[in-house]
């Protein structure tokens, strides 16, 4: 069992707050992701639950156990770092033994550890190399057969795949699925690429300037954003966002047409739509189409509506060319609202 | 077309010129360097009698007399021992101080850390003659006057700049994350530092050992100054300058230049890196 508690984590680099007041909960077994820009705080948190970090303030517990006081190797973690880390003075094989060493294991032990994990992350045709003679993609391989060989409790992953070229990620990131889906271990994996969240995670927590803002399926997620952050961060291109008045009884004024709404007191909320959300109709929001991009499968349009900038995804066989006037309809079901001032979402 | 005709010779001339005057700097400067040397080298390997003697001859005789009169002179010896065994103490202490300083400046951060990288190379504009005086009484006061290990003690301030600069550069060079990867893989700071560092960094710890070791080898106030009866060989030579023969300052030169040539060419490109790191 190893359940990985965040209990009011803050973090101070000198007058630079850069974690504020943390609380998640990872289950046992969970493959958590961290998503969120670059400088949220997604490796600072990340190293306070390795002990590489200490926290200004709050509590890390895993396993039911108070971990934050301990150093990196008694917290039953294993990391991998976006840079490998693979160590250049051993081979391969001493790279993926090096913590079952340490644990002073048995030689035939160590082996039978070292092949069945090399196998696993098939470079068992590698053990006797260094890691200067490696690839990029290789030394990826070590670097999480050497966390993995330590049949951790929890698994941390900073990045591991940022510098790989697009198609090896693509590959690194099913084979890592799937054997991560094998071992028992919790996860938690630190990136700013939205798709790999989305791709790996059992959870998605995505994180804003030091604060987590939601944590929740990657379904979730997507489609009902807890904050206006959330909704404008995640989806490629992300959500439209137009700006709606109210007109009495839950009914809201959206560009030129009306829309039930949540029925509360304010004067002005957010009306947000992903841009795949709508289609082409008679009644709907006046659209003047700016720029068409073709995508294959889809048309990705960028149009004016009541002045703001509105993005939609049509099926490729509409013919459109920039400067003609649509009517998009919004599906209703998807339509998510915004208060202004607290950015929350409003059900 | 007519114009790059016209202008081709002319360009080559301009760059045959330049080429030739490179040419010409680089054997000024290797003339400069080893004509020096090559004359130390012919008349250690002549007969005393040869070094002595006028017209000088260009080409060594192969002859070990001058070496042997060396070897036996009184007292000479001893003082190559005195140099090594100060020579030796200097390069263990100054790596075991300057090492840990090194560490601590390129994985720590500290107030006015800066400031003490600029005050390490500052130490060696402060006049040493300066320094002597007060030096020798204290040394007087405590014993340490005339031994290896108060030499050594001194040698030591002088090549610890050297070794804090070059181990700071290697540490440096060593990426924290494999360190941290240690440490998650079950290692405390010290067991990664002798399972990860210490391996990688091994070849230029011995490097600016060996620098060290130079330093004092070389050095010859501090040594003339502070001892008296166990001098080292630089000491020692200056010492006999006036009377000595021809034959003996050459072959002590000899001597003393050797060593000190092979170990800065074994380790310059330690030094090149420490250069780098003090011109930033
Ligand atoms: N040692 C440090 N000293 C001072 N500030 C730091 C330190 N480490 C991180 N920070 C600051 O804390 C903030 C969060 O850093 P962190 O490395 O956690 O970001 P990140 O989300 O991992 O970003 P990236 O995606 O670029 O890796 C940044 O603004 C960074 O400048
Ligand atoms: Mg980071």
């Amino acid at each position: 069992m190893a359940e990985i508690q965040i209990r009011n984590v803050a973090k101070c680099f000198g007058s630079y707050q850069a974690l504020h007041d943390i609380n998640l909960t990872i289950a046992d077994q969970e493959f958590m992701v961290l998503l969120g820009a670059s400088g949220c705080g997604k490796s600072t948190l990340l190293r306070i639950i390795a002990g590489l970090e200490t926290q200004t303030t709050g509590e890390v517990w895993i396993g039911g156990r108070r971990i934050d006081h301990l150093p990196p190797k008694d917290r039953g973690i294993a990391m991998v770092f976006q840079n490998y880390a693979v160590f250049p003075h051993l081979t391969v094989f001493e790279n993926i033994g090096f913590g079952l060493r340490m644990q002073k294991m048995r030689n035939d032990e160590v082996t039978r550890r070292v092949t069945r994990t090399a196998e696993l992350m098939h470079i068992e045709q590698l053990l006797t190399r260094y890691s200067g003679e490696l690839s990029g993609g290789q030394r990826q391989r070590v670097a999480v057969a050497r966390a993995l060989a330590m049949e951790p409790d929890v698994i941390l992953m900073d990045e591991p795949l940022s510098n790989l070229d697009a198609l090896l990620r693509l590959e690194m990131r099913a084979e890592l699925k799937g054997v991560l889906a094998e071992s028992n271990t919790t996860a938690i994996y630190v990136t700013h690429d939205q798709v790999e969240a989305m791709s790996l995670a059992d959870r998605i927590s995505v994180m804003h300037q030091g604060r987590i803002v939601q944590a929740a399926s990657p379904v979730e997620v997507y489609r009902d954003p807890a904050e206006r952050f959330v909704a404008g961060f995640i989806g490629n291109p992300p959500m439209n966002f137009l700006p709606a008045r109210n007109t009495g009884a839950g009914r809201w004024a959206v560009a030129n047409q009306v829309f039930d709404g949540p029925d509360v007191p304010a004067t002005a909320l957010e009306f947000a739509i992903r841009p795949e959300d709508v289609r082409p109709a008679d009644e709907g929001l006046e659209a003047r189409v700016r720029l068409v991009e073709p995508l294959g499968a889809h048309l990705l349009l960028t149009c004016d509506v009541g002045g703001a900038m509105f993005r939609a995804i049509l099926d490729s066989d509409m013919t459109v060319r920039a400067g003609d006037e649509l009517k998009l309809a919004a599906m209703p079901d998807r339509i998510r609202w915004f208060d202004p001032d607290t950015s929350l979402s409003i059900a | 077309m007519s114009d790059t005709a016209v202008l081709l010779p002319d360009q080559g001339q301009t760059r045959k010129t330049g080429r030739w005057l490179y040419a010409a700097s680089v054997t000024l400067l290797c003339a400069w360097v080893i004509v020096p040397l090559y004359f130390l080298l012919i008349n250690t390997l002549s007969a005393p009698e040869t070094v002595n003697s006028f017209p000088k001859s260009f080409v060594p005789e192969f002859d070990l007399g001058s070496l042997t009169f060396f070897a036996g002179f009184q007292g000479m010896l001893t003082a190559l021992k005195n140099s090594i065994v100060v020579a030796f103490l200097t390069m263990v202490m100054s790596i075991l101080i300057g090492a840990p300083a090194g560490y601590a400046l390129s994985r720590f951060e500290f107030r006015g850390k800066e400031a003490f990288r600029l005050l390490i190379l500052l130490t060696r504009a402060f006049p040493l003659p300066l320094l002597a005086l007060p030096l020798a009484v204290m040394f007087i006061r405590t014993g340490l006057d005339d031994t290896a290990f108060g030499l050594a003690l001194v040698h030591t301030t002088l090549a610890i700049p050297f070794a804090v600069l070059i181990t700071f550069s290697l540490f440096s060079g060593i990426p924290v994350e494999l360190e941290e990867a240690a440490w998650t893989l079950g290692c405390t700071r010290l067991t990664a530092f002798t399972k990860v560092v210490l391996p990688l960094i091994l070849p230029g710890i011995t490097a600016s050992a060996i620098f060290a070791f130079v330093i004092s080898w070389n050095e010859v106030f501090a040594a003339a100054v502070l001892t008296i009866e166990n001098r080292t060989l630089t000491a020692f030579l200056l010492q006999t300058l006036g009377e000595a023969p021809l034959h003996l300052k050459f072959a002590g030169g000899f001597i003393l230049v050797v060593p000190a040539l092979i170990f800065i060419f074994a380790v310059r490109k330690y030094l090149f890196a420490m250069w780098g790191i003090a011109n930033r």
